[in-house]
């Protein structure tokens, strides 16, 4: 619930802004099976486990379809198919030919746009809008991007030889389904490996409509498998001895088990883990755009972005300016049905997750940090959370320590470039960071001493298939997107 | 009348980042109004429009018709509302005045050697006083955007109080004439410096000038309006003008009205359009939710 705020600012009324007729994207555009069997060797095959799993729609609760349980076997048989493509034709094909296989994939993202914008939503919960402008056409990108470093090696890595590794294992989280298979596939194939995916089990339809893709597209059959499944074929695919490379992206805890299982083994990792970036604004910002980055960098996605800036740093000469600002912009977001056009929040994208940061918000309170709520109301049914912003926060508190993954945000002020420094490196995690200041000087002052693989200045939570992407500490290790990209996939003598 | 505390010091009015107050205002663009929430924007923005007219060869008998299109303008859909406000030369303001009669439109006059503002202050308050005494209820007057450029600001901040002054009873909008003062800080500083000086509505542009008012650039002033009310708690107005001709945009306009600065300033006294064929267009729009076809042009009247 939220809780009346003491001071008394005045206070702008938004109700008829978020009242708006409903507008609604048509389900048509999305072909949705009743029952999804596995992708492995360019056919989809039925489970050897023979078991299935529902995956519902978290916006209203309604099962989706069904999804086949890969095994250890039927791990094991993606793994045999992808050794054995990789083995007879993808490491021998010239690079040149592997780019118009994926090429064709990118344009074929594109041409289906539509549809896995829709699957996205339904599927994962986000909002319509930000499937449609963001995750389809970022996912068609990077793999445009990596089709043209296909036969290119040799410019990226002069004087050096780059050799495949062989099969890759990928796993994938919920928050960007199409978006991060997307960002594994692409520069795998371009460096001449093969793939097993997975991807989460509460998201696989995107990953899956993929798979259609590239079995039209004609990829030679076993270049691309992807295997549905939780937690256990996850750690059947880490624990396979034939794959040569682990690529993950998901949380913290997973990824130290990951690094556990495969100690002593040569196979190599990339790993994008948690993060609590810190979103730093100084009191010469240019304060309503900002606020326009807060609002972007924490409730982009339900917050369900590793790089979510939730912990917010303000200047304290700016600090009551910057409150005021936030929560009447929080009072405009429109949060419900994620297939309405306008809508700017969706659902939490499970029962699970929905719990995770309830039981978060009640921490919060219970560490008397003072929380606020935007005053909008939810649908009855699906998996929703308000927007909130917690004040009166310390650096000890929990909530501002811990990755909370949904739409929270923790504001703490401070005096001096040296204090928001040390306040913003004192974390486990390192994965992303953003500053406001109207300075130049400031902003490379800043982005040096700040430890976060992405530091953004005066924007926030961009994402381009040139640019890096990746974690200090324990958010991970590895770079995925732009050149640095694709040295992970390659033995580089 | 709420009493201003201090004057701020208008060399340090907020930067603003191009970037994102572009990024900002096409976020706007991006919703997607529809049926009866479309129907309330098309017919609140028809209700908002300063009907406008700004020509040498302006005539006391094309006033008078566009007066009457004011009052009526479009018989065939019942129920519509009318526009805010005839806008005209001050030379005009009798007859527009008389046109008008008790209908509730009001009676908008340019002053201050408009459209340049390049005549001395005595010429001005002249200007103003001629329009006041003939009639008019709002006065469009515009910046010296020269002595703005030489950093001149209390010279700016003095006239805009001195022609407040002249207007009496009368609506002081305050035009920026924003495309040229080219940068988004510029136009945040001559916001601030319009507001704190008396302004009743804030304006961006006379018209006469490319680029006219763009979404971004109203963004700006609306955020400044907002910022003044935090402070003062005192309501500004607003009013982009120029170069917004078409229905979609002028609902995008209103979401970001909407989003701003919020429903309080979703009416007439707190928001216009200076506009010229916005009327007709809006028309055309309403008129295909009713019957749900396009009319051609040649249906709806020609002023």
């Amino acid at each position: 619930m939220a809780k009346t705020v003491k001071n008394n600012t005045l206070k702008l009324k938004f109700e008829s802004s978020r009242n708006l007729a409903p507008a609604p994207e048509s389900k048509s555009a999305a072909k949705i099976s009743e029952r999804y069997d596995l992708f492995i060797d360019g056919k989809f095959e039925k489970p050897l486990s023979k078991k299935y799993f529902d995956t519902i729609n978290p916006a209203t609760e309604e099962r989706l379809a069904e999804v086949a349980e890969a095994n250890a076997a039927d791990v094991n048989k993606a793994v045999e198919a992808a050794r054995n493509a990789y083995d007879k034709t993808w490491k021998k094909m010239a690079p040149k030919e592997r780019a118009k296989y994926i090429y064709r994939v990118a344009r074929m993202v594109q041409e289906r746009a539509r549809e896995f914008a829709v699957i996205e939503t339904l599927d994962g919960g986000k909002p319509i809008r930000e499937s449609r402008d963001f995750d389809v056409p970022a996912a068609a990108n990077h793999f445009f991007y990596y089709a043209g470093w296909a036969d290119k090696l040799e410019y990226a890595f002069p004087n050096r030889q780059a050799q495949p590794l062989g099969v890759a294992g990928q796993i994938i989280p919920w928050n960007f389904p199409l978006l991060m298979a997307a960002w594994k596939i692409a520069p795998a194939l371009a460096t001449g490996n093969t793939v097993v995916l997975k991807p989460a089990e509460t998201t696989p339809l995107t990953a899956l409509k993929l798979a259609e893709i590239i079995q039209e597209a004609d990829l030679p059959p076993g270049v691309v498998n992807i295997i549905t499944g939780a937690g256990a074929t996850g750690a059947a695919m880490v624990d396979h001895p034939d794959i040569n490379k682990i690529a993950f992206t998901g949380s913290t805890d997973v990824g130290k088990i990951i690094q556990r299982a495969i100690a002593g083994t040569n196979k190599k990792a990339t790993l994008e883990l948690g993060g609590k970036a810190a979103n730093i604004i100084f009191d010469d910002a240019a304060l309503d755009q900002a606020v326009e980055g807060v609002v972007n960098g924490i409730f982009f996605n339900q917050g369900h972005v590793c790089c979510a800036g939730s912990r917010l740093y303000v200047q304290e000469s700016v600090f009551k300016t910057v409150v005021q600002k936030l929560k009447d912009r929080m009072e405009s977001l429109i949060v419900g049905d994620p297939m309405d056009k306008n809508t700017d929040i969706g659902a939490i994208n499970s029962k699970q997750q929905l719990e995770v940061i309830n039981t978060y918000l009640s921490i919060g309170q219970k560490e008397g940090a003072e929380m606020y709520q935007s005053s909008c109301s939810l649908p009855k049914k699906g998996f929703y959370c308000r927007p909130t912003i917690f004040t009166n926060v310390a650096q000890s508190n929990r909530i501002a320590q811990e990755e909370i993954f949904g739409p929270v945000l923790t504001i703490q002020s401070f005096r001096t470039d040296d204090e928001v420094i040390e306040k913003a490196n004192n974390t486990p995690y390192g994965l992303s960071a953003g500053v406001w200041t109207d300075k130049g000087s400031k902003i490379f002052n800043m982005t040096t001493k700040l430890k976060a693989g992405v530091v953004w200045a005066n924007t926030y939570n961009k994402f381009d298939p040139t640019s890096p992407f990746g974690g200090y500490k324990e958010s991970g290790y590895g770079r995925e997107g732009g050149l640095h990209g694709l040295a992970p996939y390659l033995n580089l003598v | 009348m709420i009493a201003i505390k201090s004057i701020p010091d208008f060399s340090l009015s907020p930067h603003i980042d191009q970037v994102g107050v572009e990024e900002r205002a096409s976020r706007f663009t991006k919703r997607s109004i529809k049926n009866e929430s479309k129907i309330n924007g098309l017919k609140l923005a028809l209700n908002m429009i300063d009907l406008t007219t700004l020509e040498g060869k302006d005539t006391d008998g094309k006033v008078k018709q566009l007066c009457y299109k004011a009052l009526h303008l479009h018989d065939a859909y019942p129920g519509l509302p009318t526009v805010a406000a005839i806008c005209v030369y001050p030379s005009m303001v009798k007859v527009a005045k008389k046109a008008l009669g008790d209908s509730g439109v009001k009676v908008a006059s340019v002053a201050t050697a408009f459209p340049s503002g390049q005549a001395s202050r005595d010429v001005k308050i002249r200007d103003t006083k001629f329009a006041v005494n003939e009639g008019a209820d709002e006065i469009d007057m515009v910046i010296s955007r020269g002595k703005f450029h030489m950093g001149e600001y209390n010279f700016v901040f003095d006239e805009i109080s001195a022609i407040k002054e002249a207007c009496g009873e009368a609506r002081l909008k305050v035009i920026l004439e924003t495309g040229e003062l080219v940068t988004y800080d510029k136009v945040r500083r001559a916001s601030d410096i319009a507001m704190y000086a008396g302004a009743d509505f804030i304006k961006t542009s006379t018209g006469k000038i490319q680029p006219a008012a763009t979404m971004p650039v109203t963004l700006v002033m609306l955020e400044a309006i907002r910022d003044f009310y935090y402070k003062t708690g005192k309501r500004i107005a607003m009013k982009p003008a120029g170069g917004i001709s078409k229905a979609k945009l002028a609902l995008h306009y209103l979401v970001m009205l909407n989003e701003v600065l919020g429903e309080e300033w979703m009416n007439n006294q707190w928001f216009r359009f200076g506009a010229s064929s916005l009327a007709n267009d809006i028309l055309m729009q309403l008129m295909k939710q009713k019957s749900g076809v396009y009319q051609g042009a040649d249906y709806f009247s020609m002023d």
